[in-house]
């Protein structure tokens, strides 16, 4: 049960994208289509899990004062595997030559280093709990924010290029371009938090 | 000309904020008055010269020379830590009246990724090192910008009557979208 909650808050209660407010940057950013949206989301997951389940192993081993640059070198070293990965697997041109998955989010692959979900889960869960949970939090959290970034991705999507996940549902006049470019980034993401807020009560 | 063409092009076309989605949080996070918006600004554009400087050394003199460019993004975080505690130990000593203004600003940009995101920016555009710090100049000056102008705004709508649900984040959201929209009519000037 307990196991069951760790896992499950990070999807709707403790959402950090509509909930906490964390992790804006890549949220924003990537979100220009559900694929994007869903890759950015799910490299942010692997990090998570992997820099929660070993700081959780390290964390009575690291002196108190250097904790923060001791979990930050942790984290950028799983970024650099999840980025040297991203770079020999998903690195190909489309079929229109439209560009690959792995340039398309580009610097933002790095950047999940500064993000502030990984060292906030590391620094307020993983440090005080043991593996399991830990790695149970950083699924959760981890799919909160993938599930965010692709309802996000597919709004955008659909909303600007009359598509969801490359497959063509609105005829081509119908799109709203601004969805697609970065004012709509900030203007779906402030209403769709609204509707979240709204909801919830 | 090239060098006015990276600053008009860092500071109004591709801002850093309003364009390329860097430094959000702080964006939302200190803009509630325009003085600390201004603090914040003039907090990053310091930091980020230095950062900029030191990390293009490093990528060009030790990094790249060993084949360890793989390490980028390790070296670059720690060195960008390290380097915002030696600001703030020295800025602590040399100006006080400084270390004052922008003293409470300077924790919170390790975590800014504007910092590690130009550094990283510079690589891979290329640029030589004095291009980079021009870079870097502007990008920070084009997020002071945002950021203050911003706050001018978010200071007059705290007069307003906002529903209750969009209080808080969601409305901040959507003037900053407002706002990257004006900006998009830079586009093209360069």
């Amino acid at each position: 049960m307990n196991h069951l909650t760790n896992f499950t808050k990070g999807l709707m209660k403790e959402n950090p994208v509509f909930v906490l407010v964390l992790g804006m940057c890549p949220t924003l950013a990537t979100t220009t289509s559900a694929l994007n949206g869903l890759s950015m989301g799910l490299a942010t997951t692997f990090v998570l899990m992997l820099s929660n389940v070993a700081i959780s192993l390290v964390a009575g081993l690291i002196p108190d004062k250097v904790r923060i640059p001791a979990y930050i070198v942790v984290i950028a070293s799983f970024v650099t595997i999840v980025d040297m990965l991203m770079a020999a697997y998903v690195n190909s041109p489309g079929p229109g030559g439209e560009p690959s998955l792995y340039d398309q989010l580009g610097i933002f692959i790095p950047l999940i280093v500064v993000n502030c979900i990984v060292l906030g889960r590391a620094e307020s869960f993983a440090a005080k709990n043991r593996v399991f949970p830990s790695l149970l939090d950083g699924a959760g959290i981890g799919l909160g924010f993938s599930f965010a970034l692709t309802l996000l991705g597919a709004i955008r999507e659909i909303l600007g290029s009359g598509s969801v996940f490359g497959l063509q549902l609105l005829p081509k006049s119908m799109n709203i371009l601004v969805f697609v470019l970065a004012p709509g980034a900030f203007i779906a993401l402030g209403y769709l938090i609204v509707m979240v807020n709204k909801l919830k009560k | 000309m090239e060098y006015v063409l990276i600053i008009i092009s860092a500071i109004f076309v591709n801002n850093i904020v309003l364009a390329q989605f860097l430094g959000i949080c702080p964006f939302m996070g200190v803009s509630n008055k325009i003085s600390t918006s201004a603090g914040m600004g003039g907090a990053v554009v310091f930091v980020m010269t230095i950062a900029t400087v030191f990390t293009y050394l490093i990528m060009h003199y030790i990094l790249i020379p060993l084949q360890i460019e793989f390490l980028q993004t390790i070296t670059y975080i720690l060195v960008i830590a390290a380097l915002v505690q030696m600001v703030e130990i020295i800025l602590k000593k040399v100006s006080p009246a400084m270390y004052q203004a922008l003293g409470v600003f300077l924790p919170l940009i390790t975590t800014n990724c504007t910092i590690l995101g130009v550094a990283i920016l510079v690589i891979q555009k290329g640029y030589s090192l004095a291009e980079s710090v021009v870079f870097a100049v502007a990008t920070a000056l084009g997020f002071a910008l945002a950021m203050v102008v911003f706050a001018g705004i978010r200071e007059q709508m705290e007069l307003v009557n906002i529903p209750k649900a969009m209080r808080g984040v969601p409305v901040a959201l959507i003037t900053a979208g407002l706002l990257a929209m004006a900006f998009m009519g830079f586009a093209g000037i360069v």
